[in-house]
């Protein structure tokens, strides 16, 4: 064992900023972390076992418990349930034999369920092993069941169960670019040959040397574009990479990173896996002209744990822009222009989407935001000015490049500039990717995407917003409905309290439990909700629950814990009989159940007459 | 000249790197608060000490104090999110104050009792914690445990060992030992450890202690902490603010 495990820690140089990729490896080798292994890693990194062990224990993959050769994962967002999930999941639990949640009695398998994977349009999907299969149905179940039965290594399951489609229905200036790698860049190093007038007449008056000119020209240009993160919060891009650049004072002086964010963890959003499988070149192409901007020579690309199996395409992308001179020093045989990218896998964390988290996770620890200021512009990854940006930010940050500011502001609106990749699932006749400049509406996405008798849409997932029919014709834009890419779609057929209740699981399930009223007020909501769809519920709930919304507004340490209770919220509002109807009465009612609570004693005395329970019902 | 903000209506100075809660406390200022300490850097977890920062909620303890700033802090607003937060922490373990031995000298129990705390107010999570016993000199009782994180800062930056550590996450978080057996016997805890005496509640207690001073005759049966609370104002620190052996840089 030690062998293998002496080889992970030396590809990962010993150093304790790669405890969460050596982890990682460690479980996929061996599918969970043995004891043994945390002491040995522990030893190897030259850090505490109860920090491994910390770590270890916060990513919801990594699993230090007992071993298991075959660990199903079951994603469990709403999607996945409207396409039948649950029934699936008891299918699979009874041909195996196993109870959810609990590692068979051999050690062989284990089923249960995990956040969403990133595959609404094209599920039920699992994780096995951290390998992603979609489009489960009773057979291709009956297949795995075999394949696990007859204990057949992973790597050796037919390829077929693992085919990822991209489904792309509507592609635009991003999705339908005609560049060629290197072309952005070449873009953006001719900027700095005195050719550029903008360049030009700024070093004229400010005196910047040369070298800095075209640095200075497409900062200037990104800006201009207008262009804001796509990944949810909208700030501006070239405000951000500006920021980091100007970062100074005693902690500047070592290194600047730049940071693609591809923890693409809110459920109903997948448009970043199309990204990263169909323009991988497009995005190191973004992240590359960031490093010029910013000078930066680092660069990493947090790659969420579900998407696993594009690791390999993603290091061959990497390999093949070295060999071209696109990555690695002197890039295009421009001197001094150094930058590289390795790419960090996560492990199971939605949290770790909040950038501070993220680079928590990067630097090897638990993922948990950091307090702010400071901000990553200036203390990122190691203390150091660190650029964090969405996928889909730096594919438009190489459009620009390659395509001006200009042309780029004259798609999309006035104050969202350029276009949006939307993640379309849910009740529709085709689900998948769908990219149109910003400023279209609901209504247009429904029809394109053939969608009928809809109730509603949850607009940027869980944390964005719900909204009924009477509000279809608004446009997807910062200005209104700012989005970071999901479009679950419910139709008439569909409860939403059902919806709403599946998301406050989620919130609950992916707390970090740092600060006390996520921790605590997620689990609450959840069981709240539990206990109204148990049929326990009364009014005093459902003021509970705006309760738990103000607490956690006014005090949760980041955005999970603030929006937490929107989806709640929001359906409460739209959809309120949905809710009352649950209601037991609208007065108090207690969620104890005295006479269930003397079952025991029941069934301990042998009794089950009626002086054995108590009346609960008037005569 | 010293700068200033103002909290509630009055101006409090400031030194530059000071939170709005180290100003506050240092001008004799009280603000409710829990997982913060004088002698370790503030992370802001319990957010107790939460107040409204030019109309926007944010935790006193990390809020950088700003000229112009104007604070509220006493107000029913924020003493209503207050007692929620104590409400929160107490549901979510097993808190028997009346057995408990560090009952009167319990910082959550005396803020609740500061804040107007009557009830938990919210259905008890009743959660799972055994109990360690195992170290001849300490018990270790989770049931208790708040996750304020003084035990794992004071035994990383001040007594350099990292005995404490929090594992799992969301309300699976909990703290666990520097062991692979996870039993503190198999630690090298000791007695001298600031860790041992930093503990708000009774999660760390020292054994054959029991009750050696009556119930009643305890720190806040005294005084409230309210008015305690400002003789633990800012004090010299031994801690790093970071732990070098966590960090890898050791």
């Amino acid at each position: 064992m030690t062998h293998e495990l002496q080889s992970i820690l030396a590809r990962h140089q010993f150093a304790p900023t790669q405890l969460l990729q050596v982890l990682r490896e460690v479980q996929e080798h061996y599918s969970w972390i043995a004891p043994e292994a945390l002491d040995y890693v522990a030893d190897g990194l030259g850090l505490p076992r109860a920090r491994v062990e910390g770590v270890a224990g916060f990513y919801s993959f990594l699993h230090s418990d007992a071993p298991c050769r075959y660990r199903l994962l079951f994603s469990d967002n709403i999607t996945d349930r409207m396409l039948g999930n649950q029934e699936l999941i008891a299918y699979l639990c009874n041909k195996l034999w196993v109870e959810r949640g609990h590692i068979s009695e051999d050690g062989l398998v284990s089923v249960d369920t995990t956040s969403c994977t990133g595959l609404c349009d094209q599920g039920p999907a699992l994780l096995v092993n951290g390998w992603a299969i979609p489009r489960l149905t009773h057979e291709r179940l009956d297949q795995i069941t075999e394949l696990i039965l007859g204990k057949t290594p992973v790597e050796q399951w037919p390829r077929e169960l693992f085919v990822i489609e991209n489904n792309i229905h509507r592609a635009d200036i991003l999705l339908d670019n005609p560049m060629e790698p290197g072309d952005a860049l070449r873009g953006v190093i001719s900027r700095g040959g005195g050719l550029e007038a903008a360049a030009n007449a700024r070093s004229w008056r400010e005196g910047i040397p040369a070298a800095e000119q075209g640095q200075l020209a497409i900062l200037d240009e990104i800006k201009k574009s207008n262009l804001r993160g796509r990944g949810g919060a909208g700030f501006t891009t070239g405000l951000k990479w500006e920021a980091c650049r100007n970062a100074s004072g005693d902690h500047a002086k070592e290194q600047r990173y730049v940071v693609c964010n591809a923890d693409e963890g809110e459920p109903g959003t997948f448009k970043d896996r199309v990204l990263l499988t169909t323009q991988a070149d497009l995005l190191f192409e973004g992240m590359t002209v960031c490093a010029y901007a910013i000078g930066a020579t680092r660069g990493f690309l947090y790659l969420r744990g579900e998407y696993r199996y594009l690791l390999e395409p993603l290091n061959e992308t990497l390999a093949r822009r070295r060999a071209a001179r696109l990555l690695g020093r002197d890039i295009l045989e421009h001197g001094g222009f150094d930058f590289d990218i390795e790419i960090h896998l996560g492990a199971g964390a939605y949290v770790c989407g909040e950038e501070s988290a993220l680079i928590e996770s990067l630097e090897g620890k638990r993922g948990i935001p950091r307090n702010r200021p400071p901000y990553p512009v200036t203390h990122g990854y190691l203390q150091q000015p660190t650029t964090v940006n969405n996928v889909e930010t730096f594919c438009a940050a190489a459009l620009i490049a390659a395509g001006g500011d200009e042309w780029y502001r004259s798609v999309g609106t006035a104050k969202s500039a350029g276009s949006k990749v939307l993640s379309v699932s849910g009740d529709c006749a085709r689900p998948g990717i769908y990219e149109y400049p910003f400023g279209v509406t609901v209504r247009q996405v429904l029809e394109d995407c053939g969608a009928e008798n809809t109730l509603a849409v949850q607009i940027s997932g869980p944390s964005g917003v719900c909204i009924a029919a009477d509000e279809f014709d608004r446009r997807i834009a910062f200005e209104d409905l700012a989005t970071a890419g999901a479009f679950m779609v419910f139709d008439a057929s569909r409860d939403m309290f059902e919806v709403a209740r599946n998301f406050a699981h989620f919130f609950a399930h992916e707390s970090c439990g740092f600060c006390t009223p996520c921790r605590v007020g997620t689990a609450m909501l959840s069981t709240t909700m539990d206990k109204i769809a148990n049929g326990h519920g009364t009014l005093y709930d459902l003021a509970e629950i705006e309760k738990l919304d103000r607490v956690l507004n006014q005090s949760a340490h980041c955005g999970l814990g603030h929006t937490a209770c929107n989806p709640t919220l929001d359906t409460l509002k739209r959809f309120r009989p949905t809710y009352e109807r649950r209601l037991k009465s609208q007065d108090f009612e207690p969620a104890f159940d005295l006479d269930g609570a003397l079952a025991a004693a029941r069934r301990m005395t042998g009794r089950d007459d009626a002086g054995a329970h108590l009346s609960t019902e008037e005569a | 000249m010293t700068e200033t903000f103002q909290l509630d209506g009055e101006d409090v100075p400031f030194a530059p790197g000071q939170s709005v809660l180290q100003a506050a406390l240092s001008a004799g200022r009280y603000i409710p608060h829990l997982c913060y300490h004088p002698e370790f850097k503030p992370h802001g977890s319990c957010k107790v000490c939460t107040v409204k920062a030019n109309g926007r909620t944010a935790a006193s303890c990390t809020l950088p104090a700003q000229a112009g700033l104007n604070v509220e802090s006493e107000t029913g607003e924020m003493n209503d999110l207050r007692r929620t937060l104590v409400q929160m922490l107490f549901a979510e373990g097993n808190h028997f104050c009346p057995s408990c031995e560090k009952s009167g000298n319990c910082t959550l129990q005396a803020l609740g009792s500061d804040l107007g705390v009557m009830t938990a107010g919210f259905r008890h999570f009743y959660p799972d914690r055994p109990v360690d016993a195992s170290h001849p000199d300490f018990l270790l009782d989770f049931n208790r445990c708040i996750l304020c994180e003084l035990c794992v800062r004071a035994s990383c930056e001040v007594d350099n060992k990292c005995v404490f550590a929090l594992s799992g996450r969301g309300l699976t978080k909990h703290l666990i030992v520097n062991a692979a057996s996870g039993k503190l016997a198999d630690t090298d805890v000791a007695l001298t450890d600031k860790a041992v005496s930093v503990c708000p509640v009774g999660v760390i207690l020292k054994k054959r202690v029991g009750f050696a001073v009556p119930i009643g005759q305890r720190r806040y049966d005294q005084r409230p902490i309210s008015e305690q609370a400002l003789d633990d104002a800012p004090r010299p620190s031994t801690a790093s603010g970071a732990c070098a052996a966590c960090e890898g840089t050791s």
